[in-house]
């Protein structure tokens, strides 16, 4: 039996088909990674999947449990931790996490062991007693976090958790968050973050405007959608077509971008960062010179140009 | 405490009542931490109660002394106000997501309500006997016996209780904390004033006195001011007071519902 499995569920706003007809299935132990731009309706299946909101039509199940008909037994097994961090600003770390212990009718004795036990873990022993007005934004993450751990769930939902982070705090976040599935929880989790998707997820989803636009593994994503993107910036714009014959003669790519705004070429690495020394050879037997060379990853906004035609929309 | 907490615990449907007191335990650990609030719900009502006696009071006609006639109104008016803040709160928690965790928790539904509605009940508790302290130091005495007393005090939490509701039902409509806010106050504004707290009803045009006379208000200040001035109609006094009571449960008794179905559905 699967850890998730969503069948052709649908929700509407008035006139907005904010999910249209969505599939999904999420292994026990695995992580899928939900990637869209926002309003792609991914804040949105995460709440109909975590109770918060009913579905139009469709179904899903978590652990067997169907979301709609049997939901208070759905959240005694899930884990949510939000866009927003969902703690009480009023309440130290420890005061939240046993407030929510309570509400999942743990002993008193239990709901603070196990508070205590978090907060170890998540490195906020220290902080434990102040009230959250004092925390940074990584910190009140963490004992987001924390807090939807409280109940051990076997699964576990993040809606964008690492969304206005410093990088810092995001690589601490993600590494707890791979614990987490080694021990054997089940995450769904939505990013606009393609690093993100990559470094986490088993399987990636992309959607937009409420359906799935393509799936995979992140390195079939990757293979189908996108290369490594070259970008160099010539000194001498007068050069510029020299230069760009000398990238294309490399025989890569036919993407080939001249931004004279920029005095900016940019190509598509059909090999990977293989093929770079051959692209440095080139310009520097066309005499061309060199301000500036970037190697990057496609971005969110390229993929789903590639994907859809158009941009992610802002 | 802890030992009543356990004894909840052990049956299921007992757990409306715990996840209640866990929610007004963590509501009033904001009053602890930030005094100011409470500093600042009882600063507006001791401002209402020194402008009337002192500033208008004079030109008011009532019999007896204006004080006397004055303070179970504030007292009524305190535990409105009070009431706006429940809205409020709610709207406040929606904003920062807190809302979207308890419903995603396996708690009882009702609980996030109750909770926030207890609390500020208790709020409300503090500032009326702190009224009373600032009322009695101002000249007010109570004339009637001390049960009525403990039964004025009663109608006025519940009162107050009930309004909590029908603000928790803006808030959850509303879903904005500044339009809660406003939103809290504009029906509340002509419900206290057009009404017996602050003057006599008898002077005011027909087509406003009868509103003011029905108004649940006018009811409730009426009874309370009987009850603490030791008004000598008994039949009349105990009328007021159950219309009062009638008046708090057909309030809770629509607003309950709806305020839980709301919260059921906030999205």
């Amino acid at each position: 039996m699967p850890s998730i499995q969503i069948r052709d569920i649908r929700k509407s706003f008035g006139d907005i088909e904010a999910v249209r007809g969505i599939d999904l299935t999420v292994e026990k132990g695995t992580v899928l990674g939900l990637l869209g731009p926002n309003g792609a309706g991914k804040t949105t299946l995460i709440r109909m999947l975590t109770t918060l909101m009913k579905i139009d039509s469709g179904e899903a199940w978590v652990e067997g449990l169907n979301v709609d008909t049997e939901a208070q037994a759905v959240r005694e097994i899930i884990g949510l931790a939000g866009q927003y961090a969902a703690v009480d600003e009023n309440l130290t770390g420890r005061e939240n996490l046993i407030m929510v212990g309570r509400l999942y009718h743990m002993p008193m004795k239990e709901a603070q062991l196990r508070a205590a036990d978090l907060l170890g873990h998540f490195d906020l022993t220290d902080a434990a007693d102040r009230t959250l007005k004092t925390y940074s934004g990584g910190m009140r993450r963490r004992l987001d976090l924390a807090a939807s751990l409280v109940n051990n769930p076997p699964v576990l939902f993040l809606d964008e958790p690492t969304t206005g982070l410093d990088p810092q705090s995001r690589i601490a976040l993600w590494k707890i968050i791979r614990e987490l599935v080694a021990q054997g929880t089940t995450v769904l989790l939505t990013t606009q973050y393609l690093d993100e998707a990559d470094f986490l997820a088993d399987r990636i989803v992309v959607i937009d405007h409420g359906k799935v636009i393509a799936s995979g593994t992140p390195q079939e994503l990757k293979t189908e959608l996108g290369d490594e993107v070259l970008e160099v910036r010539i000194r001498d714009i007068s050069r510029i077509n020299e230069a760009t014959a000398a990238l294309r003669s490399i025989g890569e790519s036919q993407s080939v971008h001249v931004d004279f705004g920029t005095q900016t070429i940019s190509m598509t690495l059909d090999q990977g960062v293989g093929s770079l020394p051959k692209a440095i050879r080139a310009l520097d037997v066309a005499h061309v010179e060199i301000e500036d060379l970037t190697v990057r990853r496609p971005t969110l906004d390229e993929i789903f140009l590639k994907l859809t035609g158009h941009g992610v929309r802002v | 405490m802890e030992a009543i907490y356990r004894a909840l615990l052990e049956k299921k449907w007992m757990y409306v009542v715990s996840d209640t007191l866990t929610m007004v335990e963590r509501n009033l650990i904001r009053y602890v931490r930030l005094p100011q609030l409470l500093i600042f719900s009882t600063i507006q009502p001791v401002m209402f109660l020194l402008l009337f006696t002192y500033v208008f009071g004079g030109a008011i006609r009532v019999t007896g002394s204006y004080i006397d006639y004055l303070l179970p109104g504030i007292l009524v008016q305190s535990a409105v106000f009070g009431a706006i803040q429940t809205g409020v709160g709610l709207t406040e928690d929606m904003a920062k997501g807190l809302i979207d965790r308890f419903r995603s928790l396996p708690m009882a539904r009702a609980a996030v309500l109750a909770g926030r509605t207890l609390a500020d009940t208790m709020r409300n508790i503090f500032v009326i006997l702190l009224m009373f302290g600032v009322g009695s130091l101002i000249g007010f005495r109570i004339g009637g016996s001390v049960s009525d007393a403990v039964l004025a005090f009663a109608i006025l939490l519940l009162f107050g209780f009930a309004f909590s509701w029908i603000s928790a039902t803006i808030g959850l409509l509303v879903k904005n904390v500044e339009t809660a806010q406003v939103a809290g106050f504009i029906w509340v504004f002509p419900l206290v004033f057009a009404s017996s707290v602050f003057v006599p009803v008898e002077t005011m045009p027909d087509w406003l006195r009868v509103f003011a006379e029905i108004n649940p208000i006018s009811v409730t200040v009426n009874a309370v001011r009987m009850l603490l001035l030791g008004y000598t109609d008994a039949a009349e006094t105990a009328r007021l007071a159950w219309l009062a009571v009638v008046w708090i449960v057909g309030i809770l008794g629509v607003f309950m519902p709806l305020a839980i179905r709301l919260y059921r559905r906030a999205a």
